[in-house]
């Protein structure tokens, strides 16, 4: 093994390859590195396989049979197709664009949802710890602290984020992937969810597509710039951001396309 | 007028026309009815004599109640399973795929069979399986009948449910796979939750079908006017007493054959309505 568990690197994506359908790559032999407690941004335009590259690093493609994935993904340096992909999901939560409480569930039953939904018994006073913590984790526990027995449903969008923030962290993940979080929050809970990342970063490593370049900008660490299929460009923000050094990078972050 | 004046007008008149058909449907029942029910009063519900000869005429609507009720559940009890399993199938497990795609075509053919071709089925492929099995002596009753309705009615709340099933947004079942859930497990703590109600409903919808379905029963049920003695005995449905009994019916026998008519109408509006009851309360 090259990597070992404690390597900084906590996923490397090895000439990785996705299509929807046969011949037409939406991702196209990307290959990039994701370091420990950190933001990694994933930015481009529309269409240029952000979402595809993030939803292979949990595997969530193969809920659709006929999406075909080369390459390879490591996580602390094991392949994650040779894993469980239930013991893989456990390590790498996701959030997704539109907040997706589950409908049928309490608030609180939302936040343990990942341990009812597994079969995983646990006392009452251990769930209870982890509700908590997991919604003071994403400070969302002094809004809903009174109505933990009402439907998540009944939350704004930005609080029902969170909860899905809340229910993703309360497994203790290594990784948290996220699409898109704010795109369908207004800017004061936008700005709740970025401040919540910073936070997070400290216990979890976190991957952000986003649409948003002044989000990148401000929040993440280390930034993927994908254009049609491809990465183009890969490092340091702030590098990336002030030095572009494809024309392409350059001519996004200018606003020519996207 | 403007086109959206005449267009107002023309729905108006048409759902006013509606209104008015049902409005006499009602009213020409409980004409009819009246007869009866002026003889035998709350009797006439209650009791099971159906007596046709003139001087001592004696009409009851219990036996028909009873054989509609029976048929209908037991006919509900045996498609439940089917169907519910079958829209799982087609709408979740296999959604997408060739296989999934023939049912639906097949569930969907199944439903437009008349109602008569499956009566002959069951006259004549059923019911000589069911002398074999020696439960009962000429293969007509209750049970004969009852299988026949549920699997006349297994296509409707099939493609219901399946409808309903495949309506539950991608997003909630990736977001209980994103936890680590297995399929089974996503099926029974998320799709069927948000889908309860409306798998209900397409259940309810088919008790009302089994309630009123008249042909394929009328050649089955073995059209004994009594109170069915069992599972494999004969008895009789209202539909099929009335589809019977009322070419040949005049007088007190044609208002007592209406009176059934009506009580089969309120029973399977309640139906509907316990029906809407419980979709809202889960909703
Ligand atoms: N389910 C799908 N079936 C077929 N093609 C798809 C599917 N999902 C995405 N694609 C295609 O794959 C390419 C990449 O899509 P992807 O969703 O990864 O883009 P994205 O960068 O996330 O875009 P956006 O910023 O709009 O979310 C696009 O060309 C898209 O049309
Ligand atoms: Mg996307």
């Amino acid at each position: 093994m090259n990597n070992t568990p404690q390597s900084n690197n906590v996923l490397e994506i090895r000439d990785l390859s996705i299509a929807y359908e046969p011949g037409k790559n939406a991702v196209n032999g990307v290959t990039a590195s994701v370091k420990r407690n950190s933001i990694t941004a994933i930015m481009g335009p529309s269409g240029c396989g952000k979402s595809t590259l993030l939803r292979a690093m949990n595997r969530m493609h193969e809920l659709y049979p006929n999406i075909r994935t080369k390459g390879d993904i490591l996580l602390d340096g094991q392949s994650i197709f040779s894993m469980s992909v239930i013991e893989l999901r456990r390590k790498v939560g996701m959030v997704f664009q539109r907040p997706n409480p589950f409908p049928n569930m309490t608030i609180y039953e939302n936040v343990v949802a990942g341990f009812s939904l597994n079969d995983i018994r646990l006392k009452k006073s251990q769930r209870d710890e982890i509700v908590e913590n997991a919604l003071r984790n994403v400070t969302l526990w002094d809004e809903v602290k009174e109505s933990l027995y009402r439907k998540g449903t009944f939350l704004s969008g930005g609080q029902q984020q969170r909860l899905c923030v809340a229910r993703a962290i309360a497994f203790n993940p290594e990784v948290l992937l996220l699409d898109e979080p704010t795109s369908a929050l207004d800017p004061i809970a936008t700005s709740k969810i970025e401040d919540l990342l910073g936070e997070l970063k400290k216990k979890y490593t976190l991957v952000l597509v986003t649409h948003n370049m002044s989000q990148a900008a401000r929040i993440s660490d280390d930034s993927m710039f994908m254009y049609l299929g491809e990465l183009v460009e890969s490092g340091r923000t702030g590098t990336l951001f002030t030095t572009p050094k494809d024309p392409r990078t350059e001519a996004y972050l200018t606003g020519k396309f996207g | 007028m403007s086109g959206d004046r005449v267009t107002k007008v023309l729905l108006f008149i048409s759902s006013l026309t509606i209104l008015l058909l049902s409005a006499g449907i009602v009213i020409s029942l409980f004409g009819g009815a009246l007869p009866a029910f002026r003889e035998f009063g709350f009797r006439f519900i209650i009791s099971s004599a159906w007596n046709p000869t003139a001087g001592s005429e004696e009409y009851g609507a219990m036996s028909f109640i009873a054989g509609t009720v029976i048929t209908s559940i037991l006919a509900l009890i045996i498609c439940i399973p089917m169907a519910f399993s079958t829209s799982l199938f087609i709408a979740e497990y296999y959604n997408g795929t060739r296989t999934s795609g023939i049912l639906r075509s097949l569930v969907d053919l199944l439903a437009g069979i008349p109602s008569i071709v499956y009566g002959f089925w069951g006259f004549y492929a059923l019911r000589p399986l069911m002398v074999a099995t020696g439960l009962t002596d000429q293969g007509f009753g209750v049970f004969t009948a009852s299988l026949v309705l549920a699997i006349m009615i297994v296509p409707y709340a099939t493609s219901l449910s399946a409808e309903i099933i495949s309506m539950v947004p991608a997003e909630l079942k990736e977001a209980a796979y994103s936890l680590g859930a297995t399929r089974r497990e996503v099926i029974f703590s998320v799709v069927i939750p948000s889908a309860r109600s409306g798998i209900i409903a397409s259940f309810i919808l088919a008790l009302g079908r089994a309630l009123g379905e008249t042909m394929a029963v009328t050649m089955l049920i073995g059209n004994a006017n009594v109170i069915p003695k069992g599972l494999f005995a004969p008895g009789n449905t209202m539909a099929s007493v009335i589809a019977n009994q009322f070419g040949e019916a005049s007088g007190l026998k044609m208002s007592a054959l209406i009176a059934i008519g009506l009580l089969l109408f309120l029973i399977t509006a309640l139906v509907n309505y316990l029906g809407k009851l419980i979709i809202k309360r889960f909703a």
